[in-house]
């Protein structure tokens, strides 16, 4: 110690020191790093999954997203028609194909969800093919989605701090810029709410598992499924829009029933 | 039982007769109820919004009293324990847990809670429109103007209880709603940061705010609105009401049912259909379902956060108002490193100070550009008075936008158009709606009546055409019975009053601003029909002519 000591003011001391820092940083980026692909590369697809993905690709999706799926090319204002689709994963396929919001039926704000395109099988395959362009999220496993192995309560604290500011607390969807939404999360399945988490679709953010672990994905879905399971115990819920459904409603159907009455009751005089 | 009879000769007969006589020559009920009971009320629908807001008032009292029995006050952390699932565990204070014991886990809780929100939001729904039905009559006329300042007062009164009442429970919603009064309070300048200071008892939100706002929420405010109620209803009496004008209705009288027992039966009754009205909407319809927001935390903002309906103008405000304009910013640091935030103090305190400043002192501006100090107990049909009915409804407009900011993502959402067209759209009407309203309802007061002297003069059109013997075609007029003829022409038509000068000979600034007003007020005005030119117009032979024609064309049938 004494002798690390003396050579503090060593001319190489600081560069010795910024070495350190360097390698201490880089090796905690690269464990994070790995951790977030843990997941990734965990299931294979057969040679003919990827084939017959490729041939749906070309046929359906190249026309946007450009023959390989290296994207179209950027127009004058670096607007793009489709982005590269190497390296977003198979979960990033099923959640887009499977809930029809790929392919996109018009160019606007947000790609709309629709009724599926493809059947589950065909998806599969565009996934396999996608997925053999380049490592990424991967589909979840039956495991992480069971709703009834998650924690609704330690899911809500989770949806309040990380979801609740565009998808509203009820989970009922909110407005964002110029457009664009989030939806609703009522009626969506397990599978999708996890790849959204993990692939950030749209103007989603991505919830990798270093900021969401996967249990915390599946408390976060637990939770989602127990308020959509349980109804609203109140009554009508209104559309879980808050005050403003609250207000519309006693100024129109409260008010109107009270004017009813009103007119019933000073009904023939004067 | 004659009146006249002493109460010291007076022997009742009857055990019941007896009590009621011990009772009444202590206390004097019978003078009382013959005093009050003869009070002459006119019936009108329009008339029963206060109503409506004294009862569900009383809802409040009821369902409040309740929720006071289980409800605890205390910011303290706890973990939740009871039955609602999605919560458990979860840290919380003890007013939310409180909340949610009422909603789950006591018996009736839910209902109870529902019924107090539910009648809160239509308790101030009938006062505003109460308060809209008093002005566009004209019924804040003298001498009604004091019970109108004490009206606003409690419009001012209602709006505090609500918010105070929406604050309690400690969820996420509330505390957004607190955070949002503690910014305005801190962008008070000078003084806003310590006066946030001394309402949270320290830096937001604190550990003493919730106990604070109960105290305001079931005893200062409740009794202060009690008071202005006891104002209220005394000036009533005092006043006697307004009556729409008709046929034998004059200044001087009230043309109506006497409180008893048809008018107190009424009213008693009415009670209970507000009563049953609100319970059967808090039964069915849920409101403001804490368990969904979760806890309050400072950190998470829900999207669709909004304030209760009446408060929304306030947050719509601050959703309009731009944080710079081009290389203008609304924030900078003034002397001694106090930072003035117009961009939250303007909208939050601007268009609230102008409603209520022009409330309060409406019928004051009214009788200074009139001139008018007559006492008025006839009632102004709105398109008879142009000018006061566009102020107010350019008042609604301005209103109506500042309102619909507060929900301009769920506009977004809903009707699929862009969150900042919607700001735009709105931004723009926030300065020319209130215009456009003004032009267009003087417009159409002025043309409605027009179209009712039209009427006075040369009766309904039927829409038969009769062909006369001459071979000429007419379309038969009906004219009005005397009693709808009453209702349009018996109204004034204030005139413009041009600037006088003083006793001095001088027109002084103001005098010269009041004429300007007035001239901008009543240049264009429809005269009532005046007695001379109803006589003229059936003379000249139209109405009686008609009149034939109606009965000859009934008789060959």
């Amino acid at each position: 110690m004494k002798a690390l000591s003396q050579k503090r003011r060593h001319p190489l001391a600081a560069i010795a020191l910024l070495l350190m820092g360097l390698l201490v940083t880089g090796g905690l980026y690269a464990v994070a790093g790995t951790v977030n692909e843990a997941q990734a590369a965990t299931t294979t697809y057969s040679a003919q999954d990827i084939e017959e993905g490729e041939k749906l690709f070309v046929a359906n999706c190249a026309t946007c997203h450009g023959i390989g799926a290296v994207g179209a090319p950027e127009g004058a204002h670096g607007n793009q028609a489709g982005p590269s689709l190497i390296g977003v994963g198979a979960a990033a396929v099923d959640f887009q194909v499977g809930t029809g919001r790929m392919p996109m039926q018009m160019t606007g704000p947000q790609a709309q969800q629709k009724p599926a395109q493809f059947t589950e099988e065909q998806t599969t395959q565009l996934a396999a093919y996608v997925a053999s362009l380049g490592a990424g999220p991967e589909i979840p496993s039956e495991e992480i989605l069971d709703a009834s192995k998650g924690n609704p309560a330690e899911g809500g604290e989770l949806f309040r701090v990380n979801c609740a500011m565009c998808h509203n607390a009820a989970a009922a969807g909110g407005a964002l810029t110029r457009g664009k939404f989030a939806p609703t999360l009522s009626g969506v399945s397990e599978e999708h709410i996890y790849e959204a988490m993990v692939t950030g679709p749209q103007n989603m953010p991505v919830f990798n598992d270093a900021n969401i672990t996967p249990e915390g994905k599946r408390d976060i879905i637990a939770f989602l499924k127990t308020i959509e399971a349980q109804g609203s115990p109140g009554g009508f819920a209104l559309g879980s829009l808050g005050p403003v459904s609250e207000g519309l409603l006693i100024w129109t159907a409260g008010l109107g029933v009270v004017i009813a009455f009103t007119i019933w009751l000073t009904q023939r005089s004067s | 039982m004659s009146a006249s009879t002493s109460p010291d000769t007076y022997q009742p007969k009857t055990r019941v007769g007896r009590i009621s006589n011990f009772v009444d020559t202590r206390v004097g009920a019978s003078s009382i109820v013959k005093e009050f009971g003869r009070k002459v009320f006119p019936d009108h629908w329009s008339f029963m919004f206060g109503e409506v807001a004294l009862y569900t008032f009383v809802i409040l009292l009821l369902s409040g009293t309740f929720l006071t029995l289980f409800f605890d006050p205390s910011m303290a952390e706890t973990h939740y324990t009871g039955s609602y699932v999605p919560l458990k565990g979860v840290e919380m204070s003890v007013a939310y847990a409180s909340t949610l014991d009422l909603s789950f886990d006591i018996r009736g809780g839910l209902f109870m809670r529902q019924l107090h929100h539910w009648s809160a939001l239509l308790f101030v729904a009938s006062v505003s429109v109460h308060m809209l039905r008093v002005f566009f009559t004209g019924a804040f006329r003298r001498p009604r103007e004091l019970n109108w300042v004490v009206g606003c007062v409690l419009l001012i009164l209602a709006l505090a209880a609500g918010f105070t009442g929406y604050s309690l429970p400690d969820d996420l919603l509330s505390g957004n709603g607190l955070r949002i009064i503690d910014g305005v309070i801190k962008a008070i300048p000078l003084i806003g940061t310590y006066l946030s200071m001394l309402i949270f008892g320290g830096e937001f939100p604190g550990t003493a705010i919730v106990g604070r706002l109960y105290v305001m929420h079931i005893l200062v405010v409740p009794a202060l609105i009690l008071l202005m109620i006891a104002i209220h209803l005394f000036m009533v009496v005092v006043h006697k009401h307004t009556q729409y004008p008709g046929p034998g209705r004059t200044e001087n009288n009230v043309v109506g049912f006497p409180v008893g027992p048809v008018y107190a039966a009424k009213a008693g009754g009415f009670f209970f259909i507000v009563f049953g009205i609100v319970a059967a909407i808090a039964a069915n319809f849920q409101i403001l379902p804490i368990w969904d927001y979760g806890p309050y935390d400072p950190s998470p903002v829900s999207a669709g956060t909004q304030p209760d309906w009446y408060i929304g103008f306030v947050d719509g405000a601050l959703r309009l108002m731009p944080g710079v304009l081009g290389d203008f910013r609304f924030e900078y640091v003034i002397f001694g490193g106090y930072t003035l935030s117009l961009n939250v103090l303007l909208p939050a305190l601007v268009p609230a100070g102008i409603l209520f400043g022009l409330m309060f002192t409406w019928p004051w501006i009214e009788r200074w550009v009139t001139k008018d100090n007559r006492e008025h107990h006839i009632l102004d049909r709105p398109r008879n008075a142009p000018f006061r009915t566009a102020t107010g409804v350019a008042g609604v407009v301005w209103y109506c936008v500042m309102w619909a900011a507060a929900s301009s993502d769920l506009i977004a959402t809903h009707f699929h158009v862009s969150l900042n067209d919607v700001t735009y759209w709105l931004r723009a009407l926030f300065f020319i709606g209130p215009i456009i309203g003004f032009m267009v309802t003087r417009r159409i007061c002025l043309a409605l009546q027009r179209k009712d002297r039209e009427i006075v003069l040369h009766g309904r059109e039927t829409g038969r055409i009769v062909r006369l013997p001459h071979g000429e075609f007419i379309e038969v007029h009906e004219p009005l019975n005397e009693y709808k003829l009453h209702r349009l022409v018996d109204f004034e038509s204030p005139v413009v009053q041009p600037a006088v000068p003083d006793a001095n000979g001088r027109i002084t600034r103001t005098e010269k601003l009041r004429g300007r007003l007035s001239r901008f007020f009543f240049e264009d005005r429809v005269a009532p029909v005046t007695p001379a030119e109803l006589e003229a117009a059936h003379s000249h032979g139209h109405a009686p002519v008609e009149a034939a024609e109606t009965k000859a064309e009934v008789t060959t049938r």
